[in-house]
Order: structure tokens, then sequence, then C-alpha cells
């Protein structure tokens, strides 16, 4: 899951010196902050709609394993095929095998973020197929062979300038990367040509109604349409967790999702997607409905055959470390839907971008899920990387209480001794002084005189030992030459 | 999890409160301790100051030395132990943490669980007793500042002090409010995270002190000193004439200098 082999505090320590990567991260964070603003602040019922979905999602998280059986019978009534990957190799084997067994040779892709955590496309090329990603952040990524850095906004590090270059390496000429429109014309001739010769589209799945065996998709620029529509075979990844009861759930959902994520009422394409086409070769079962129309298809009468959509429908569940977190401190991570608000919210997430992460999941959300999925050892940074101002847990549509679970794996550290061993020491020797007062105004005693000596007005410049990295960003204030308590007992009381 | 202020207002207005001073004003910043104490005294408030008082325990808290914390919590109820008088204190982040996390450490402990709950329930971060208790919002201060107030992460998001700090600055005769971009962003401090991840942590104090010198202010103001003291360090590196103040201390001066 890791997409860097540079350390943490290498990575984060390229960010920081970057400015391009700076501008871009302010620009596009604010941009998205205040879009999510706009979008809830002329949703007066938001804050209902929030505590209904959190109540949504913990229901299903706690009932999951009934959720996903009745999730597989729908979907096998409707004559899709469903998939269980417990790791990301069995993920990325069924995957292969499906595109193996239909003779596939070329595949479209829109976004999906598990394809990203199991490594879909570089398991895919060793089977011979090649994927074409259609998402059009995701698309530039591909070009660059690159990583996204935010779960929404793939290409959130980059600017148009970036891309123009990248472009021109596909052949682009001036008048392709004029502006934007035309960069984005340009992509859209070289993506359209993949669509019509793809024999399957992959696809992720935002959410997976569980009484219709339906899923959801959500896009803002169509690809995932053609994608789960055109080529003859589509296989959908989803997260295990990525489930809600009932269509009227999946409402609430997205009643939240665009506006989180973008401020959007709505995003520009919702599909809802039961089944394979209706009537198709080799398939049993109904609609392949799509857009507003699909929570009728999704419900309706299983009879006339259509004429678009999939002959066969594969959606792979993968686990890959989720249950594991079932009925743990950290089982409510697994209420997330992706909507990325945390990201734009989080004054480091906006400061060091989604790369220094080194995972495919990054910002708040990342710091919590990539450890609890793959084990502390080797993220151990990650829960760290937080002053915990609470921004996640104020922005998230589910009320996440994000700073709860990165405290638990600070303490899960100190546990295993992946913190360092001075601020361990340190703070147990804080514990040690604050229950004797005595000791205690003795301690501060010593390191009042400490700091008076290495001040010069009022102030330290550097601080020794491990306290240097202070001083590294900004001066340190010498101690009072007296405490407050000294001069309360002075007052006489 | 409650983004409330804890506790309900007590029926009679209380005309004593225990001070929990904090750690950090003790040790660094002993005239917000007095600031506060003064301001308090003006609206006829005794204020108690047990002897006992250490450090709360937030920063073994906010690192995940969960058993550090405990043993510091247990022994703050000790010590504020009156249960009928209030408990006031010039902190939003150590607000938080009496209020919030001390019960949610304790809450197994049978000897402490009801005795952190009710020292909770009578705990107020100092602005929050100012306005909600004792209804004030006017304490007759008087000051010539141009000031950009920081709302700090705790107060803000763990106590929701969104209006008190601003009702109390509001009514402060001669300064001029000067509004803060992206006021609500954390100053990057964190506690130990500003020593353990100190480079992100400094790019966030550039950012946030971008915003202090664009606001024109010669003066920031928040309830914590600890994001002060971080701010503070900041400007001084930078040379910024730009001066930092608990909030306490603009109430405390009656008389303009």
């Amino acid at each position: 899951m890791t997409s860097s082999p540079l350390n943490f505090y290498t990575r984060v320590d390229r960010a920081l010196r970057d400015p391009a990567l700076g501008a871009a991260m302010e620009r596009a964070t604010k941009k998205l902050v205040s879009g999510r603003e706009a979008g809830m602040a002329a949703f007066p019922e938001a804050d209902a709609v929030r505590d209904h979905a959190r109540r949504i999602r913990a229901h299903t998280i706690g009932k999951l394993g009934h959720y996903l059986r009745q999730f597989e019978t729908a979907v096998h009534a409707r004559g899709g095929h469903v998939h269980w990957a417990e790791t990301a190799e069995q993920a990325v084997a069924i995957v292969a095998e499906i595109a193996s067994q239909h003779g596939v040779r070329t595949a479209v892709k829109s976004k999906s973020m598990v394809s990203e955590e199991i490594d879909l496309n570089a398991a895919l090329a060793r089977a011979g197929v090649d994927v074409l990603e259609t998402d059009l952040g995701e698309f530039i990524v591909q070009v660059d062979k690159d990583h996204p850095s935010h779960i929404v906004a793939p290409i959130i590090h980059k600017n148009r300038h970036d891309i123009a270059k990248s472009f021109r390496g596909l052949g682009a000429t001036d008048d392709d990367v004029i502006d934007v429109p035309q960069m984005t014309a340009f992509a859209r001739r070289l993506l359209r040509a993949g669509f019509l010769k793809a024999d399957m589209g992959i696809s992720g799945g935002n959410f997976g109604v569980a009484e219709t065996g339906s899923l959801c998709i959500c896009t803002n620029e169509g690809n995932g349409r053609l994608t789960t529509t055109l080529p003859r075979v589509h296989v959908a990844l989803m997260g295990i967790e990525r489930l809600v009861p009932t269509l009227s759930d999946l409402d609430v959902m997205l009643q939240l999702l665009g506006r989180s994520a973008t401020g959007q009422k709505l995003t520009v394409y919702t599909n809802i997607i039961s089944g394979p086409r209706r009537g198709a070769q080799g398939a049993t079962g109904a609609t392949g409905a799509t857009g507003a129309q699909g929570a009728q298809g999704a419900q309706g009468a299983q009879g006339a055959a259509e004429s678009d959509g999939p002959e066969h429908l594969h959606i792979v569940l993968v686990d890959n470390g989720r249950s594991g977190l079932l009925g743990g401190e950290l089982a409510e991570i697994l209420y997330c839907i992706r909507c990325g608000a945390c990201l734009n919210a989080c004054p480091v997430y906006q400061q060091v971008g989604g790369h220094a992460y080194g995972s495919v999941y990054p910002g708040p959300v990342g710091a919590v899920l990539t450890p609890g999925l793959r084990g502390l050892a080797g993220w151990e940074e990650l829960p760290q990387a937080s002053s915990l101002c609470g921004a996640c847990r104020e922005i998230c549509p589910v009320r996440i209480d994000i700073p709860r679970m990165l405290l638990s794996l600070r303490a899960e550290s100190t546990r295993l001794r992946l913190t360092p061993a001075w601020a361990t020491f340190g703070l147990w020797l804080l514990g040690r002084l604050a229950v004797r007062p005595r000791a205690f105004r003795g301690a501060q005693r010593l390191a009042a005189r400490a700091t008076r000596l290495l001040a010069r007005d009022g102030w330290i410049r550097k601080l020794p030992g491990h306290l240097s990295a202070w001083t590294r960003q900004r001066d340190f204030p010498a101690f009072a030459s007296e405490t407050f308590m000294q001069r309360w007992e002075r007052r006489g009381r | 999890m409650s983004h409330t202020t804890a506790g309900a207002a007590p029926a009679a207005r209380p005309t004593r409160v225990q001070l929990l001073v904090t750690c950090l004003v003790d040790s660094l910043f002993p005239d917000v301790g007095f600031s506060v104490v003064n301001v308090l005294e003006r609206l006829g408030i005794a204020v108690e100051v047990p002897v006992g008082q250490t450090c709360c325990g937030q920063p073994a808290f906010n690192a995940g030395s969960f058993d550090d914390a405990r043993a510091m919590a247990r022994h703050l109820v000790d010590v504020f132990d009156r249960g009928d008088v209030p408990v006031v204190i010039p902190s939003g982040s150590c607000g938080d943490m009496v209020i919030h996390q001390a019960p949610a450490l304790l809450a197994d402990d049978p000897a402490y669980a009801e005795r952190a709950r009710q020292l909770a329930a009578r705990t107020y971060e100092f602005t929050a007793f100012l306005v909600d208790v004792l209804g004030v919002s006017d304490v007759g201060a008087v000051g010539h500042q141009r000031i950009a107030y920081h709302p700090a992460c705790h107060g803000l998001r763990g106590l929701g002090l969104e209006r008190q700090p601003g009702v109390l600055l509001d009514a402060v005769a001669g300064i001029e409010r000067c509004p803060l971009d992206e006021e609500a962003t954390c100053c990057g401090f964190g506690g130990l995270f500003s020593v353990k991840m100190s480079d992100i942590s400094g790019s966030l104090l550039s950012r946030k002190i971008a915003c202090i010198e664009r606001s024109g202010a010669d003066t920031v103001v928040a309830t914590d000193v600890s994001c002060l003291m971080h701010i503070a360090g900041g400007l001084h590196r930078k040379g910024s004439p730009v001066r930092v103040k608990h909030l306490a201390e603009v109430l405390a001066v009656r008389e303009p200098r």
C-alpha cells in the first residue's frame, strides 16, 4: 500500500520544500473547503442528516456480516457474481482470472481507491491486460507514473502547467494545451478511443445496497457511466464496508457525499447499477439502469431485454484487513464514506500534501486507516502527524472521531515501543512529578533556572537535546522568575 | 462525545471559585493567572487556589501515555475535591482535558469515576464561566490595541467556545478587532507534536503568522497560553513587533495606557 520507498520525514521534508506543491495545495484545499461550506450552508437539515447518516453507518458496520450476505444474495438474484477477497493478492488474482475467462485484452477503469490499495494495474499488466485510467485525474497520474495524493482529487498536487507538460509527452500540440478546456478535449479524444475498444470495465463502488444488490457509483466526468455500460464485462471493486442496508439509506449518504466532497448537491453522474444487462446472453438478472431511474429499475420488474449494459457483472468484495477492525477501537473508521473532506480541512494535509503520508489513503482518515489495515510498524509516524486540532472530526459528514482513534494508535505505539524513548520517559517523569507537588515545584525551579541561563532577553534561541527541535522553528520563552503559586503564597493566602 | 461546555450553570450565582491555573501559566505566564484573579474578584467572586495542583495530564494523554495521564487525572480529582465550588481554568485545552478526557480515562476506576464526572460538571473554561455562568459580557475593560483573535482548537472544537471570547472582546472599550484569515485553523502547536513533528508544526505556524501579519493587528489574543507561547515564539524568531496576550490580560486592564 506504500507509494514511496522514502521514509516519512524525508517525504515531509521534500513536500515542505516544494513551493509549487504548497501553492497548489493551498489553492485547491481552500476551494474545496469553501465549496463544502457553501453547500452545507444551503442545506439547513445538514446536522440532522449527518446524525442520521452516522447511525446508518454505525448500524451497518455493527451488522456487517448480515448485510454482506444479503448483498451477495441480492446480486446473485440480479444475475451478477460476487467474489470475496481476503487479501490484496487474492483480489488482484480474482480480477486477473475474470479477465482471462472472458478473453480480455484491454480494460478501462473508472476511479477506484481499492484498486490503488491492491495495486491492480500492475497485476493486470503482468497478466497481459492493458488498463486505461479514464478518470481525468487518474489518467494523468497514470501518464506520469505518479500516485494519487487525494482520495477524491487525485492530482490535487499538480497545476495545469504540470498537466500540459504531461500531455505534450502524449503528442499534444500547442493548441491542445492552451487552457483547461483544450486539455480536457485532448484527453477526451484519447479516452474515447480507449472506451470503444475495451473488453472490460473496472470500477470502484461508492456504496453497495444490501436489499437490492445495487452498486452506486458517483463521478463527475461520465467516465464511470461509460466504463460500466460499454464494455461487455464490468468488474466492480469494493471494500467490504461500503454497504448500506436500503436504497433510502443510500439517499441519506448521497445527500452528504457530494456536499462534503465539493459542495455539490449531488455528483454529476450518480449511477445505481443493479445487475448486468437484462436479457443479455449468459446473464439472467435484472436491470443495468442508471441515474434517477436507477432506483426504480432496481426495484422494478425483471423482464424486458435491455439494449445496453455489460453482459457480465462481477463484484469483488475486498477485505484486506478491514474485518480485523470490526469490534475494536478503530471500527469507527469503517464508517467513512470517502468524501475527502477531512483531508481538505486538515492543516497538516494542507501543508504536506498526500504523498507525504506514503499511503494510498492520506490525511486524517489515512492516518487511522493505514496503520489500522497494515499494522503500526512502518506507519507509526502517521498518527503522530497531527496536532489533534479536531478539524477532521468537525467536518466529517458522519462525525467520525478521528482524533480519538489517533490517540488510540499513539497509545498502541507507546505499548509497542514505536515512540521515541525520550518522549515516553519524559511523560513518565512528568507523571511521577505531577502527583508529588513538592517534587513538581522543585522540578519547576530547576527548569526555571535552566531556561533563564539559556535565555537572552527572556527568549531561548536554541534548546538542548531533543527539545532543540522546538527551537529549530521558533524561540522558547524563559520560565518566570517566580511562579504563579509562589506569588500567590506571598499574597498571603 | 460532547462538543458543548459541560455542566449546567449552577442555579445561584457562585460567589467562590477554585482556580486551576494550569502548569504553563504557573511556570511561564504567572501574570495571566493574576489577570484571571483580577477579573473574577472585580466581579465579586472569591478565588481559591488549591496548593497541590500541578499538571492536568494533557501532555501524557495527547501522547497516548494513558497510564501516566490517568495518574495525573486522579491527582487532579484529589486536589479539586470541594464538591460545591466551580473550578475555573484559563485554558480551553486543559479545560477539555478536565471536562471531557479525565472522566473518560477514569470511567472504569471505581474510586474516581464518579468524582471525575462531578469535577467535570463543575469545571468551566474562563470565558465560558464569565459569559455562560455569570452572564457577563462587559467586564469594564479598556484597551487600545488592534486585536486579532485566534480561537484555539480545543476551546473552539473541544468545548464549543464559538461565541464567548468574542462577546467579551467586543465589550472592551478602545480596542479594534482585526479579522484573521483562516482563524479557525490550528497554529500548529499540538503539544509534543511541536517537537516530534517540528517541521510540519513550524510550517503551520508560518501560515498562521502570515495571516496575523495580513490582519494588521498589533496584538494576538487567545484563550490558551500554549498556542500563544507557540505563536509568540514564531513572532519573536521573525523579529515581528506583534505581541500576544491571553484574553484575561486584556480583560484585566481598566485604565487606558
